[in-house]
């Protein structure tokens, strides 16, 4: 680490910040507008991909990722890496074998 | 002919042994050390409670293979025996191998290694211990109030309607994975942001390598670990029905979010273990390390493929098929990376010149049981073999063979090899061989007859077992003793050397690392100058000095960063 | 529209293992984003377990849907997004130096942080009155005072009991595959005008109105025609999951209003007046976790359909 860099920090301005939490009631009531269409399957992941827009402004700008070194992305990202190989496993592995369940067996399983 | 007080580190500091100040006398009192941000210091704390649990979960390993001894009752019933392996697993991982090597030796040698004064955030190593005393004494309150009797992985249904302690364990245990998220955590940025001028990721010790991967693992698997056990400890206090089939919840599921930590969490206790290998196999075979950037990247190789095969764990508890399938398949990907490190540590070994010293010894010891348990880890992994070897002694012997041949066996090479660093004596090497040897053979009696006997059908976790196992049982306590023994003569000799041992020099082994550029024991401050790194593992830019009885930098300017100008 | 500034290591205190201001300031800020790494992962669990169970058991959580509002979800969405934007003003305003500006964000956020926690209170004990909460203690009855939507028992329903409330006994036959189990209940609620008659194996729960929290009224259209809407086994599931995870979410909001007063009592004594700011940065990055993992819990366990 040399010391002679001069080190920038970047400060939001007070437009963005108020146009971002603009976009983000928007995409609140877009969504809430949205569940109460019946699209069937579609729904959910019209509203994960709604959620996921406010995540990205929320994380470039409110938490300064779009100014950071990439590194602390990568780091928040690989989080989400790791939870999504959980979480498929695990709905693969229940769904598979729900067959197997003898229905009635236990007094509180959905069989 | 030099004269012992003038021959000086790179740094600038006394390179010959003597009585000095040092980390360990600035500052007196009790408070000055549990308060303190010195990382030498915490590092020590811990090296103290760690040993302490070690010792605690043997005697519970003792208690096990005494009861064991004959078929039937021998010293205890049959409840009580539950709680003693349940005991033993549990103070074992919970309290000393998953902090093991990185709290300790890790807290102590790595600012060293990077020539810096401290890990990046030091009041949140402070945080990071006193978590593991507060986890720590939770957990042995759960112990003296009723202890638990699950086993350690806490498998419901039967954690959640046993009448056992088992919500204080769990929070112990809770608690105490914070303390590992926090030193992961501290690593992670230390290893980022605090290298020294010259030292690229591709020059930084192996050392550092392995302590970032498991840093990697321990700051994404631990936390898994937390909410699952947070959902116990709620399963059990409000019957929040997750796990338990009589509400409406999946027993399956809870082994899911178990071993999803517990897996990447053995590779937590051996990748540590295997970064000390390359540091010590090194130094004494004289050589540069063979296969550098083969060991490196394998160690994040290992780190990332450990999440993909935690299902290995469950094969008979009702996973699909399917995912039997993909998990066994995927098992043999991570034997990979670990093979590439044992063939590099056999390169670098050829054509060395070996001292036989005692961290030596133990390395020498650690390529052989690690080879047999890594190997005997494929029967495991392979699908159709595991449905027969799975819940039998075959499986404790795996794991004792990888978690102690391995893991411990490295801590114990790690602790020989700074020892003189961190207290500034040397410990006797005639007994440190004597008690090498007594657990060597030790170890291979206790835990060799498990995998026959595990073969041949004995379960694991079983009070009462059948009449042909008895010879089997026998032979496996009597190397339990022995181990015993083996690690009383050790503790005595270490402990001798602090008051009596001979004063070690900067440099006992001739290592190329920057942690024997400061004195032995290190002054508070580590380092005078700003520390420039070279190659690590380049030997021969050390050379034995017979006044200090140890070895010097040939050309000390080259571990100094030029000096800057103004900025 | 953005600025850039120098980050002044003049009279800024470096702690003494850092070369300069900016080592120390990089390494806090790889810190806590690994840290949130750790929450992400920490939450994540919980996430696992509500994709199992809505995977496996889709019906358990389009019938426990029902009873959480709308309204009062999108209200504390609304509520965290402006407190995410007083938060990020408030590292601004430490940036800069505008101290007064400073305390006023600190103070809005946490306001905005006990308004949510407010709104939580409601929900929660509306849901406790009414009996729905997690598995073990969960005991849904009866509150004629209040919905129109009910949840009585089938012994109940077909001796009349409720007598009163529900005309149309023989819509019991037309429930699910037209036999009610002996324990099983029954939600019934008053159908839109122009719902036809007893189609109750498809849901037709009218859009959640504002109003009373818990179970959602009407509004005030009586009809005569029931649909009645079969409770399936391991209901209480769904409430297992939103106690866990609204609950879990709600201790970090906690924790986070801690740490806004913390901010605030520094502020106080002038600690931000020399340009430090890295530890407003610190906790409103932490805030920003807590905004964004409330975002995905709204949508998926208020807006299922």
């Amino acid at each position: 680490m040399s010391a002679h860099e001069q080190s920038f920090v970047h400060i939001a301005s007070v437009r963005l910040l108020l146009i971002v939490w603009v976009a983000l009631i928007f995409g609140t009531w877009l969504t809430v507008s949205a569940s109460n269409v019946d699209l069937g399957f579609l729904n959910i992941w019209i509203g994960l991909a709604i959620a996921t827009g406010k995540a990205v402004l929320v994380a470039l700008y409110y938490m300064h990722l779009r100014w950071d070194k990439p590194f602390n992305a990568f780091v928040f990202l690989s989080a989400f890496f790791f939870l999504f190989l959980f979480i498929g496993f695990a709905m693969m592995d229940t769904a598979q074998y729900q067959i197997d369940l003898i229905p009635g067996y236990s007094p509180g399983m959905g069989g | 002919m030099t004269d012992a007080t003038t021959v000086l580190t790179g740094d600038g500091q006394p390179a010959g042994p003597g009585p000095r100040d040092s980390y360990l006398n600035h500052g007196k009192g009790v408070l000055s050390w549990l308060f303190t941000l010195d990382h030498k210091r915490i590092g020590i704390m811990y090296l103290a409670v760690i040993l302490a649990s070690f010792f605690l979960g043997g005697v519970f390993a003792m208690f096990i293979r005494t009861e064991l001894l004959t078929p039937g009752q021998t010293i205890m019933t049959a409840d009580t025996y539950n709680k003693m392996f349940t005991l033993h697993g549990a103070v074992m991982i919970f309290l000393f191998i998953i902090p093991g090597i990185p709290a300790t030796l890790g807290n102590f040698v790595l600012p060293l290694m990077l020539g810096a004064k401290d890990v990046a955030l030091p009041r949140l190593n402070l945080a990071s211990f006193w978590l593991w005393l507060i986890g720590a004494s939770v957990a042995v309150a759960s112990i003296i109030i009723g202890a638990v009797d699950t086993g350690w992985t806490f498998y419901t249904p039967y954690s959640t309607t046993t009448g056992t302690a088992v919500v204080a364990m769990t929070l112990g245990a809770f608690i105490l994975g914070f303390s590992s998220i926090f030193t992961g955590l501290n690593f992670i940025v230390t290893i980022h942001k605090m290298r020294p001028e010259g030292m690229t990721w591709f020059r930084m010790p192996l050392f550092l390598w392995g302590i970032y991967s498991t840093a990697i693992i321990q700051v994404l698997a631990t936390p898994v670990l937390g909410i699952t056990l947070l959902l116990l400890i709620a399963e059990r206090t409000l019957g929040v029905g997750i796990f338990d089939p009589a509400l409406g919840g999946d027993p399956v599921l809870y082994q899911h979010f178990f071993w999803f930590y517990s897996h990447p969490a053995v590779y937590i206790m051996i990748l540590p273990a295997m970064a000390i290998m390359s540091e010590v196999i090194s130094v004494f075979s004289g050589k540069h390390i063979f296969g550098y950037r083969f060991i490196a990247w394998s160690s994040i190789a290992i780190a990332l493929l450990s999440f993909l095969v935690w299902g290995h764990h469950m094969f008979t508890s009702g996973q699909s098929s399917l995912t039997n399938m993909i998990f066994s398949a995927l098992t043999f990907s991570v034997a990979i990376p670990s093979a590439v490190k044992v063939f590099n540590w056999l390169a670098t070994m050829y054509k060395g010149s070996i001292r036989l010293a005692a961290p030596m010894l133990y390395a020498l010891s650690f390529l052989f049981l690690f080879a047999i348990g890594g190997l005997t880890g494929l029967f495991l992994g392979s699908l159709s073999t595991d449905i027969h070897l799975h819940d039998t002694y075959f499986v404790v012997a795996h794991f004792h063979y990888v978690m102690f041949g391995g893991t411990v066996i490295a801590f114990l090479a790690g602790i020989h090899y700074w020892w003189p660093k961190i207290f500034g004596r040397m410990y006797s090497e005639r007994w440190a061989q004597v008690s090498a040897l007594l657990i060597f053979v030790g170890f291979n009696l206790t835990f060799f007859t498990q995998f026959v006997m595990g073969s041949h059908g004995m379960p694991r976790r079983y009070y009462n077992y059948l009449e042909r196992f008895t010879a089997y049982h026998q032979a496996s306590t009597v190397g339990s003793f022995i181990l015993m023994i083996g690690f009383l003569i050790m503790a005595g000799y270490l402990l001798h050397s602090l008051v009596r041992g001979e004063r070690a020099p900067a440099n006992p082994w001739g290592g190329a690392t920057l942690e024997w550029e400061t004195a032995s024991p290190p002054p508070y401050f580590n380092f005078e100058h700003e520390m420039q790194a070279g190659d690590p593992y380049d030997l021969d830019a050390l050379s034995w000095d017979p006044s200090i009885k140890g070895y010097v930098r040939r050309d000390p300017s080259s571990v100094l960063a030029a000096p800057r100008g103004a900025d | 529209m953005t600025e850039n500034a120098h980050l002044e290591t003049d009279g800024l205190a470096v702690d003494h293992h850092f070369e300069n201001a900016d080592q120390q300031y990089q390494s806090a800020k790889l810190g806590m984003w690994v840290f949130l790494a750790t929450e992400i992962l920490f939450f994540g669990g919980l996430f696992v377990a509500y994709s199992v169970y809505r995977l496996n058991h889709p019906e358990v959580f389009i019938f426990g849907h029902h009873f959480l509002d709308k309204s009062l979800g999108a209200l504390n969405t609304v509520i965290l997004i402006c407190s995410s934007l007083t938060a990020a003003w408030a590292v601004r305003a430490a940036q800069l130096k505008q101290i007064r500006m400073l305390k006023g964000m600190l103070l809005l956020t946490m306001l905005f942080a006990f308004g949510f926690l407010g709104v939580k209170a409601v929900e929660y004990n509306s849901k406790w009155k009414h009996g729905l909460l997690w598995a073990r203690e969960y005991h849904p009855h009866v509150d004629h005072e209040e919905a129109s939507e009910i949840l009585i028992t089938k012994e109940d329903f077909e001796t009349g009991a409720e007598e009163g409330v529900v005309e149309d006994v023989t819509a019991l036959q037309k429930v699910g595959d037209g036999v009610l189990a002996e324990t099983e209940t029954v939600l019934i609620e008053e159908a839109p005008a122009a719902a036809p008659a007893a189609e109750a194996n498809r849901s037709t729960i009218a859009p959640a109105a504002e109003g009373p929290p818990g179970l959602a009224t009407q509004g005030t259209e009586e009809s005569s025609e029931k649909v009645i809407e079969v409770e399936p086994a391991n209901a209480q599931t769904f409430f297992s999951i939103y106690f866990l995870m609204t609950g879990l979410h709600g201790i970090h909001v906690l924790g986070g209003i801690g740490a806004f007063m913390w901010l605030y009592l520094s502020a106080r004594r002038g600690y931000f007046s020399t340009g430090h700011f890295t530890r407003v940065d610190m906790v409103a990055l932490y805030w920003h976790v807590v905004d964004l993992i409330w975002i995905y819990l709204f949508l998926l366990l208020y807006l299922i359909e």
